[in-house]
């Protein structure tokens, strides 16, 4: 019988490897998988490189794991945020790694990823800053159609960490609003994908149309209580 | 140089802009000024908003007490949803900003050149914590790119530039900047003005821009 439920979130992100690449959905606050990130802290596994949108909100969270110092890389392409300042102190010490990645090509590297790509070629970030690899030299490019394009490579998880509304026994999610985001295309691209759900229905009840992530991309689900997402991210007017 | 024009206040500039948004149009608003532009869309038009993080449809700010922050903009503030209105991941949101499928895109800008480059996400100060979020996806990616901005920064320096100084975003992509004194096309031969507030003329106007401009057409 196949049951992907976890008991507990102990149980569902236990021998998480130290140095592990971590998938983290979210967009802001919405989407962010708290439980999850906290059970990460507790679990304990360090060094890790995170791909989110953002760097964190506040002091909790995603800001939390960059607090507790587990975190070597960040994989994003908007850090800077108006409640910023865990992430803004460890880049300005020098205490973290930053890879600065446009959001299109976060999203689509992440997706190449999970359907078998070796590589894409894009026109976004051509002739910019973001087109050059970590160590300042160029990425490889080519004109496609009169069109200068930039070689991308996929960018494959470890671990995905996502924030889901409903779920069940084979892993099959739905999602909640905008909180969906970049849930879907992590748990495709991530070795281990392990899922928050507010409610566990009965194999067979989710409506199969309203399936977005089926269940063969997910490990793990774990049945959280509901609490209303706080916002974050801007300065209130 | 004359000084009795008056420009136009950032609600005339975003009617500016809205005035030239189609009926049926796909747009996608960037964070800050150009979210303004969403009043001013003339009545009887039907404009489909589009915010990266997966909404189509996106509506005005909810009434105060009302705000769900699983509905939130491009700038994490909580929106609404319009009746036809729909949710979608990354990847789709970002094939449809890469794809063609988002008619006009407007954003703010720290520098553009006459030939349409844009650099809007880094002044590449030192220290500086850089942040370009989808601008590069969405400068490249939409059927047009628009700007919006202040003709001059406050030291009073044209933000239209021969060559741009800030980092890039993307190359030629501009194909209207909208200022708060003038508007303007980038083409292939150059800058053409369209139109400008009352009382500020096409020398006046060369003159800051430090360019020769085509007359409107």
């Amino acid at each position: 019988m196949i049951n992907k439920i976890a008991d507990t979130v102990a149980e569902a992100l236990d021998g998480t490897p130290d140095g592990a690449t971590v998938l983290i959905g979210g967009f802001g606050t919405a989407g962010i998988p708290n439980e999850l990130i906290e059970g990460l802290i507790t679990q304990g596994a360090r060094d890790l490189t995170v791909v989110n949108n953002n760097a964190g909100n506040g002091d909790t969270g995603l800001a939390a794991l960059l607090k507790a110092g587990r975190v070597r890389k960040i994989i994003c392409s908007f850090p800077r945020q108006a409640d910023s300042h865990v992430f803004d102190a460890l880049y300005r010490s020098g205490s973290i790694v930053l890879e600065l990645v446009p959001q299109g090509n976060l999203a689509e590297r992440l997706r190449a990823a999970g359907a078998g790509i070796g590589a894409f070629f894009t026109p976004t970030g051509y002739g910019t800053q973001l087109a050059l690899q970590t160590d300042g030299s160029p990425k490889e490019t080519r004109v496609i159609d009169g069109r200068p394009h930039v070689l991308e490579t996929p960018l494959h998880g470890d671990l995905a960490l996502i924030k889901a509304e409903r779920g069940d026994r084979w892993g099959n999610l739905t999602y909640r609003m905008a909180a969906r985001n970049f849930g879907p295309v992590m748990a495709t691209a991530a070795r281990r994908t392990v899922a928050t759900v507010h409610e566990i229905a009965e194999l067979g009840t989710l409506d199969p149309e309203t399936i977005v992530t089926p269940g063969i991309f997910v490990d793990r689900i774990v049945r959280i209580d509901r609490t209303a997402t706080q916002g974050g991210g801007f300065k209130p007017a | 140089m004359n000084t009795l024009y008056k420009p136009r206040s950032k609600d005339d500039l975003a009617r500016r802009v809205a005035q030239d948004i189609f009926d049926g149009a796909i747009v996608n608003l960037g964070i800050g000024m150009p979210t303004l532009v969403a009043n001013h869309i003339p009545a009887g038009r039907e404009v489909v908003l589009h915010s990266e993080n997966g909404i189509l449809g996106m509506g005005p700010a909810p009434a105060a007490g009302a705000e769900d922050y699983d509905l939130i903009n491009a700038g994490k503030q909580p929106v609404t949803l319009l009746p036809g209105g729909a949710f979608f991941h990354h990847a789709d949101s970002f094939a449809m900003m890469r794809g063609g499928h988002i008619d006009i895109c407007v954003l703010g800008a720290f520098q553009v050149s006459t030939t349409g480059d844009l650099a809007n996400w880094s002044t590449g100060e030192a220290g500086a914590i850089p942040a370009v979020g989808g601008a590069m996806d969405l400068a490249t990616g939409a059927r047009q790119t628009w700007v919006m901005m202040d003709l001059l920064t406050k030291q009073g320096v044209s933000k239209i530039v021969e060559r741009c100084t800030y980092p890039l975003t993307g190359i030629g992509c501009v194909k209207r900047i909208y200022t708060d004194l003038a508007t303007f096309e980038c083409t292939a031969n150059g800058l053409q003005l369209t139109d400008s507030v009352e009382g500020i003329g096409h020398q006046d106007l060369e003159a800051l821009v430090g360019a020769r401009l085509s007359p409107a057409r």
